[in-house]
């Protein structure tokens, strides 16, 4: 005998691994392009105060509807403000927020679902029947009541945004600590005398947390549909603070007239914002070898 | 089966309820009084008083959510503050343009997603796939809204193929001018209806009954077509319930696009005008919907699956 053994409780004990070490190096192409895409939107957000030397609100009614080029990288709008400035502003204000509004979500959704997944009883009755009553308010009825409750801004999206999407990290994790309650290492944790919180957080709890990291990257696209959907309809970020969906709103007025750039930058803005987050989405899923 | 559906049906009951209070209690709680809105800022008190005591708002809120609860369980839904016409009358008139919005809308995303799913799941790591998840990840990307004036735009403005919002007189003309509304609710769900069919057509065509079609010398189309995507079909009827749920809510965004006249876009409207009675009603008829939607989902598994079907 060279080492000590370890008592089979203990043994059990040790946390259980799921970030796999070097799954990065595994070959996974979509991960890498959509990390990067994300990467480089993140930075020109971040960076937006070194990359441009306009003020996103500010006006200049002799320099309006100017096309690319001219001294303003992506032309101007119609009140003369710099698209380019804007646009970098304006994924800092939509992009911040709908990072932070998976966060309460997420971490909210995970804990409700493992404890009524594995405590089950009325408890679980309970929220998943309020979970069905959020479910069956369509989705942008309940979010614009809310914000037109609490007033246009970032807090009312954050609070709505909170409310409802809670829901879809409770049922996917649920689901999953359903399957894994009676699996033959929690039970060996709960049979070896482990407490219920110690089975719960650290063993049911990080194998159930890859689904909705997974899931939560959707979940962003979607926030950030929301906010510029809440933007368009006036809702959302208060102008003159710049956002994309605000943009989009504003310049789809002279979609008529020809300026096209005013709304398709904005939502290409969106478009690749989306696509970068679908991409870590699934290839995070790949990693972590996930069905979806 | 008739016990079940009974039972589904009370289970309803419930989950109606909280959604009429919530929206109940949400609406209350907006700043503002609907009759100082409705009368302007130099009516005089006195008329601003008269006005809340006819539209009950003086009472206390308790009072006000059971004489809400008594009406609604009896069918009457009250007046709209905002319109001024009885809510029936007027859930008559735009209930059936959201309900037809909502068919076109499912029936379009039918007609898109199969095929697509169809086309990645026989490519599997080929073009058509790639294709296909790209087309998938740029439309998830596209706000509903954008997806909407892009379409009034080219098809609507520009070519003058189809009208570029609004709701014509006469059927023909009606469904002519739901189509580029219905694409776009359609689109709004197609992202994810694919993304679930592909995974059921995989996981299906890895299965032993699959590969004994192989071994027999099936064509690939008649193993494909036969025995993949009916069978993925059944998941794939659950898969459309979810999602149906969620096209309701998208009308509400496209029918403010297309100026319909539809029960979404008078939801906003009275949103927007503190138009409690309205709100109330919109949102029973759409949590009412969505929830049988999800009941239809349920039944139409049970008769497709016997597996699931309950004891």
């Amino acid at each position: 005998m060279t080492g000590t053994p370890i008592p089979v409780a203990e043994a059990i004990d040790l946390p259980t691994r799921v970030w796999a070490p070097g799954f990065l190096r595994r070959h996974n192409l979509q991960l890498w392009v959509g990390g990067a895409l994300l990467g480089v939107i993140v930075l020109l957000a971040a960076l937006a105060p070194l990359l441009t030397s306009y003020d996103p609100a500010e006006t200049d009614p002799a320099s309006a509807l100017l096309g690319p080029g001219s001294g303003h990288l992506l032309g101007t709008d119609n009140l003369g403000r710099d698209t380019w400035s804007r646009l970098l502003y304006g994924g800092r204000v939509d992009l911040s927020i709908a990072f932070i509004a998976v966060l309460v979500p997420f971490v909210g959704g995970v804990l409700i679902g493992t404890v009524c997944g594995y405590v089950g009883g009325w408890l679980d009755m309970l929220v998943m029947r309020i979970a069905d009553i959020v479910v069956a308010f369509p989705f942008y009825v309940l979010v614009i009541a809310l914000v037109f409750v609490l007033g246009s801004g970032r807090q009312s999206i954050f609070i709505a945004i909170s409310v409802v999407s809670w829901v879809a990290y409770a049922r996917i994790v649920r689901a999953e600590v359903l399957v894994l309650r009676n699996r033959e290492f929690i039970e060996a944790g709960r049979a070896s005398g482990l407490g219920g919180p110690r089975v719960v957080f650290r063993h049911v709890l990080p194998n159930v947390v890859t689904q909705a990291i997974v899931y939560s990257m959707s979940d962003i696209v979607m926030n950030v549909g929301v906010i510029v959907t809440l933007s368009y309809f006036g809702l959302g970020i208060v102008p003159p603070t710049p956002d994309w969906g605000g943009m989009m709103s504003n310049g789809q007025q002279f979609l008529a007239g020809g300026y096209y750039s005013l709304t398709l930058i904005p939502a290409a803005a969106v478009v690749l914002t989306s696509l970068a987050l679908s991409l870590v989405g699934d290839g995070l899923a790949h990693a972590l070898r996930i069905n979806r | 089966m008739t016990a079940y559906v009974v039972r589904r049906l009370l289970l309803l009951v419930p989950v109606v309820l909280g959604v009429v209070t919530i929206s109940f209690f949400l609406m209350h709680m907006t700043p503002g009084d609907p009759a100082r809105d409705f009368l302007g800022d130099r009516a005089s008190q006195q008329s601003v008083d008269a006005l809340r005591h006819k539209w009950g708002l003086d009472q206390s809120l308790g009072a006000q959510y059971l004489h809400f609860l008594r009406d609604a369980a009896t069918g009457h839904l009250g007046t709209s503050l905002y319109f001024g016409s009885p809510i029936t009358h007027l859930l008559g008139v735009r209930l059936p343009v959201t309900l037809l919005l909502m068919l076109l809308g499912t029936v379009l995303a039918v007609l898109i997603s199969v095929p697509l799913s169809v086309l990645s799941t026989a490519s599997r790591r080929g073009y058509a796939a790639t294709a296909v998840r790209a087309f998938n990840a740029v439309v998830q990307g596209m706000p509903t809204f954008f997806i909407g004036s892009m379409l009034i735009l080219f098809l609507g403005l520009r070519t003058r193929v189809f009208p570029a919002g609004g709701y014509p007189e006469g059927f023909p003309h009606r469904l002519w001018a739901l189509v580029l509304p219905a694409v776009t609710v359609a689109l709004g769900i197609v992202p994810l209806l694919v993304r679930s069919l592909n995974a059921s057509m995989v996981e299906i065509s890895r299965s032993e009954f699959v590969a004994f079609g192989w071994a027999k010398g099936l064509d690939r189309a008649r193993i494909l077509l036969h025995y993949v995507v009916r069978n993925s079909s059944i998941a794939g009827i659950s898969i459309l319930g979810i999602q149906v749920g969620a096209l309701a809510g998208g009308t509400l965004v496209v029918e403010q696009v297309f100026a319909l006249p539809g029960m979404g876009s008078m939801l906003m409207t009275a949103i927007l005008n503190r138009d409690y009675p309205v709100v109330q009603a919109c949102t029973l008829c759409f949590a009412v919907l969505v929830v049988l939607v999800y009941l239809v989902t349920d039944l139409v598994y049970a008769v497709l699956d016997p597996r699931v079907r309950p004891s």
